[in-house]
């Protein structure tokens, strides 16, 4: 690993910036297989439990005037129903329990990666790739189901000139292809990209001159991660409510 | 420190590729921008348009995470 | 490439490369991740989302309900309002008529008393004429007398003989005159 060419012993900074992404079992060492509990599983499990604890706790008083939770819970239902309608439209709000699964699953794997010492589900490229995959699916079988050859039309920009058409069609379709590599390298990516620049800085408070300053990045950092969390998010929600409206509507 | 030849070509590559977070960052000031610019002109309109405006950040944003990954990849896969 | 670097560092703890590309650790997230979706999708579905949704349609039932009753009671005000005003203007008319009548009974009374009263003072005038009247006639007859008893005196000194007839007669004719 590049980084750790740099090695301890050498009295050089010491930079691990990507060693909190690595996947490790959670009870004794050895290889990774597929159901072993891994520390992907605890913070998986933690992101489903504060899920619950939020909508299913927080809710369980069915208050007409809302405690804190509730307003919290109702706030997150509402806005992505509202998101869902839309941008979808009315026919998208069977896929409402999908998509805010996806939005609740990402928000708040996002916000508990930013504890410290924790893991970041969402920084690896094969969960979010799973979600973003799903995506693909889910918005290609609709639009062939609901609107059997006609989904095709939407690589058939009926706009423009006759000549451009097959042109622009071949860049449709590697923008259609190209749609789950971007919605799931986007948000693995800022995630990623995110947690890394935390380490770095936070590595430079080894040396006591700047430290300072390092701790103030990381405190920066860190707001500005808090709000990159929510945004990434959002736009993984609000692309697969625009994804799906092609699916329902592909004549643009 | 001793290294070779095609580290310091992943090295060179990685921060090259760098720059096009730089180039990323400017995509992402030109729509929020223009969108602040409409807005202003228009505020009345502004908030339907706030979903189209994440949207457009997003997509230009997303290319400046390929060359983050493309840096990365330099960095630690190749 | 990378795991040359890897073993020249000599930091064994590592995984090679970017963990995020290490394949063997893929199907271990890939699995959990659809456990955890699966999870999160049932709990949402059955039991998370109808529950908020319920809530949410009672809280809209319960601001639909009370502003019906809000504007009942409105409606309701609004009528004791007008009950009130309509009171209010019975009772001002009643009185007004109270008022009217009282005026006429004093107007009428007033106007007996002042009847009596002119026809009292006319009488009393009648009165006073006839008894005027009576004066001057009794006063005419004292004048005539005296005329008479004065024209014969007057007729004996100038040495006439003057019989009473014919001086009363030529009184009488004079005064006419």
């Amino acid at each position: 690993m590049a980084t750790e060419a740099h090695g301890a012993d050498d009295g050089g900074l010491v930079f691990h910036p990507m060693d909190q992404f690595i996947v490790k079992p959670l009870f004794g060492e050895g290889a990774v297989g597929v159901f072993t509990l891994t520390n992907v599983t605890l913070w998986m499990a933690l992101t489903v439990l504060a899920i619950i604890a939020l909508l299913v706790m927080g809710t369980s008083g069915r208050a007409t005037i809302p405690t804190r939770m509730q307003s919290v819970a109702e706030l997150l239902y509402e806005f992505v129903r509202k998101m869902v309608e839309d941008v979808a439209g009315k026919d998208a709000l069977v896929f409402f329990p999908y998509i805010m699964t996806l939005f609740l699953f990402i928000l708040f794997a996002n916000f508990l990666g930013l504890l410290p010492m924790a893991f970041t589900t969402t920084s690896h490229i094969a969960v979010t790739a799973v979600m973003a995959v799903m995506v693909f699916l889910t918005v290609t079988i609709l639009g062939f189901v609901k609107n059997g050859p006609a989904f095709l039309s939407l690589f058939w920009v009926s706009s423009a000139p006759l000549a451009l058409r097959p042109i622009l069609a071949v860049i449709e379709l590697i923008s259609y292809f190209v749609r789950p590599v971007s919605h799931s390298i986007r948000l693995a990516g800022n995630m990623m990209a995110g947690h890394a620049v935390i380490k770095v800085f936070a590595g430079f408070s080894q040396v006591a001159m700047i430290a300072p300053l390092s701790i103030l990045a990381v405190s920066a950092m860190y707001g500005l991660e808090v709000l990159v969390s929510f945004i990434q998010a959002y736009v993984f929600t609000i692309l697969t409510c625009v994804y799906l409206k092609d699916a329902l509507h592909p004549h643009h | 420190m001793e290294g070779d030849i095609a580290q310091l070509g992943q090295f060179i590559g990685a921060g090259l590729a760098g720059i096009g977070s730089g180039a990323a960052a400017i995509g992402v000031g030109h729509v929020a921008g223009n969108f602040l610019a409409g807005a202003l002109r228009n505020p009345s309109a502004a908030a339907g348009q706030t979903a189209t405006l994440f949207i457009g950040i997003a997509f230009a944003e997303a290319l400046g995470i390929f060359s983050f990954l493309i840096a990365l990849l330099l960095m630690f896969a190749v | 490439m990378a795991s040359e670097t890897h073993d020249a560092a000599g930091q064994a703890a590592s995984t090679p490369g970017l963990p995020q590309l290490d394949f063997s650790t893929f199907g271990n997230q890939i699995f959990w991740l659809l456990v955890t979706l699966v999870v999160i999708y049932f709990v949402l579905s059955r039991i998370a989302l109808p529950r908020i949704a319920a809530v949410m349609a009672e809280r809209q039932g319960a601001i639909t309900n009370d502003l019906a009753a809000a504007e009942d009671l409105k409606v309701k005000a609004e009528q004791a309002e007008l009950a009130y005003l309509k009171a209010l203007a019975d009772a001002r008319a009643e009185a007004q008529t109270i008022v009217a009548k009282a005026k006429a009974e004093i107007k009428a009374e007033l106007d007996a008393a002042t009847a009596k009263a002119d026809a009292e003072i006319a009488a009393r005038a009648a009165e006073g004429e006839q008894k005027i009247e009576e004066i001057r006639a009794n006063a005419m007859d004292s004048v005539k007398e005296v005329a008479k008893d004065a024209a014969a005196e007057i007729v004996a000194v100038m040495g006439g003989k003057a019989d009473a007839k014919t001086v009363s007669a030529a009184v009488n004719a004079r005064m006419k005159g």
